[in-house]
């Protein structure tokens, strides 16, 4: 369980977040909405100490990392997370096999002749296959993105971060993208938490839904109700997203 | 009281402060990390590679002409003073073992391989590569720090036993070719007035070069910030700073070298 109490974060005179308490529960499957720019990124940076925060205690199974700055407790704590960045931020040296296996060698004791093994079958899970000798500067923004989901998964961490996991994507592998994060969740009882503007997707696979606006979760529920809110920033937000009430519109999905 | 120049310099100074100890802590950190992790053999051979083989066309050349030009202007100022180009060999190899074979080797590493370390770090720095290595178990010191100062360490003193060799060569075929000392002669003169402690004197310095600039290039890439441009920035800021740095160690642990008698 993460449990956040407090947290502030800034940068320089700009306030990102504010006073954010929120529980990740186990299991769970939490997501977080909210424009461009408004803090997203940085709020799930925070959860593995990526960025520092101000203020405010973040509770990994007991863990407070907020504040620590012991590079053991941290490493310690980092390695039951996987973190799928935004950009990808793929090791530009090394190919994708070596960019895949990368955390198998540091944070399990798989031998180095499955790597090989491991790494096509996670390729396959976001629909790559034949890719692995070829360097990073050699594939399209949606592929590095989908080598980095396939790394970040690798090695099979307590809790998953996806930055922005189907931006970029065409449907059939955003569909993919989906499927390797609820099997994710359902198979391995990973808890996972997913940044996303894509409302339809965060509605569809989440337990909870949290809307960042202003600093803070001005909404945290399930989806269901969650469409029903009343909160102003929230109604907006659908209502960009092209999504009433009742449920996703079917054109939009 | 407030005023433009005294702001700057206070400013300026407290920046200084700042990456002083930044670089102290993260010095600290290869130390920690040097001794506690798998040894990353292949980065560290990769970065062999690139810090000294690449670096060594370059220092060839640089130390071959240095010996050259020595040997001439030693050979030019003796003919002056007594008619006769004596000591060739000497002078041109004491400059070298002593001071220029290690100053020059440090300047071109720092250029050349201080560059490159920086530019990639800072990259990947930029690029969120850095935040990735801790996400997937391990941290930019042990994966990265420490192969690259273990690479500083053993290829810089290499490459400047080479540049002290090339350039005694050089000085040796001026003198046959332009002022007609027989290399004989000329090798005669080094190891008459030259022993083990002149070579030392030189070698000992490249290892406190080595240490400084792998801190310098560190550091600059993995402070650097605002992307393509910063990375920019940082690279010339690490040459710029590990250069006048060898310039400065040089005079004070030559020093200190005289004084402990070596
Ligand atoms: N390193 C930084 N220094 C200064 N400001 C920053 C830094 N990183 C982010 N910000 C600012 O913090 C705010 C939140 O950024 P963040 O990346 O968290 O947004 P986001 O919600 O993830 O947006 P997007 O959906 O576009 O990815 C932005 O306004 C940005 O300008
Ligand atoms: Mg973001």
């Amino acid at each position: 369980m993460i449990e956040i109490k407090n947290l502030n974060k800034a940068f320089g005179e700009k306030r990102i977040l504010k006073d954010i308490n929120v529980e990740i529960r186990d299991g769970e499957l939490f997501s977080v909405i909210g424009p461009s720019g408004i803090g997203k990124s940085t709020f799930i940076k925070c959860l593995i100490r990526l960025l520092r925060p101000e203020s405010g205690q973040i509770l990994v199974d007991g863990v407070d990392i907020g504040s620590t700055s012991n590079e053991f407790t941290l490493a310690k704590v980092r390695r039951s997370f996987g973190y799928l960045f935004q950009e990808g931020a793929l090791f530009d040296s090394l190919t994708v096999l070596e960019n895949v296996a990368f955390g198998l060698r540091y944070l399990t004791d798989v031998p180095k002749s499955d790597y090989p093994r491991i790494v096509k079958e996670k390729l396959a899970l976001v629909g790559l296959k034949d890719v692995e000798h070829l360097k990073p500067s050699e594939l399209s923004v949606g592929m590095k993105k989908r080598v980095s989901l396939a790394r970040s998964v690798a090695a099979e961490p307590k809790y998953m971060l996806y930055d922005e996991p189907t931006t970029g994507l065409d449907p059939v592998t955003t569909g993919m993208v989906k499927d390797l994060i609820t099997d994710m969740r359902a198979k391995l009882k990973i808890t996972s938490v997913v940044v996303t503007h894509d409302l339809s997707l965060a509605l569809e696979l989440s337990s909870r839904v949290a809307m960042l606006y202003g600093g803070e979760f001005v909404e945290v529920s399930e989806p269901a109700k969650f469409r029903q809110s009343e909160n102003k920033g929230v109604r907006e937000f659908m209502e960009i997203s092209n999504l009433s009430r009742t449920g996703p519109d079917k054109d939009c999905k | 009281m407030k005023h433009p120049i005294t702001e700057h310099i206070g400013r300026e100074f407290i920046s200084l402060s700042e990456s002083l100890g930044g670089a102290a802590l993260m010095f600290k950190s290869v130390v920690f990390w040097f001794f506690r992790s798998k040894f990353e053999l292949k980065e560290t051979i990769k970065q062999c590679v690139t810090i000294g083989v690449d670096s060594f066309t370059v220092t060839a050349l640089t130390s071959f002409f240095t010996g050259m030009v020595l040997a001439l202007q030693m050979g030019q100022s003796m003919k002056n003073l007594f008619n006769e180009p004596m000591f060739i060999g000497t002078m041109v190899a004491f400059s070298l073992l002593k001071e220029l074979g290690p100053v020059l080797t440090s300047i071109v590493v720092a250029g050349r391989a201080g560059a490159v370390v920086t530019a990639e770090i800072g990259t990947m720095k930029v690029t969120e590569q850095i935040d990735a290595l801790y996400t997937l178990g391990t941290n930019p010191t042990r994966y990265l720090l420490v192969p690259r100062y273990i690479a500083f360490l053993i290829m810089l003193p290499l490459l400047t036993v080479f540049a002290d060799f090339i350039g005694v060569a050089g000085g040796c075929i001026v003198g046959m070719v332009k002022l007609g000392v027989p290399s004989a002669v000329y090798f005669d003169d080094i190891f008459t007035y030259l022993d083990t402690s002149d070579f030392l004197h030189g070698f000992i310095k490249t290892y406190f070069f080595a240490f400084m600039i792998a801190t310098v290039s560190c550091y600059k890439g993995l402070n650097t910030k605002g992307g393509a441009e910063g990375v920019g920035k940082a690279t010339t800021e690490a040459v710029v700073v590990s250069m006048v740095l060898v310039m400065v160690l040089d005079y004070f642990i030559s020093a200190l070298l005289v004084a402990v008698g070596l």
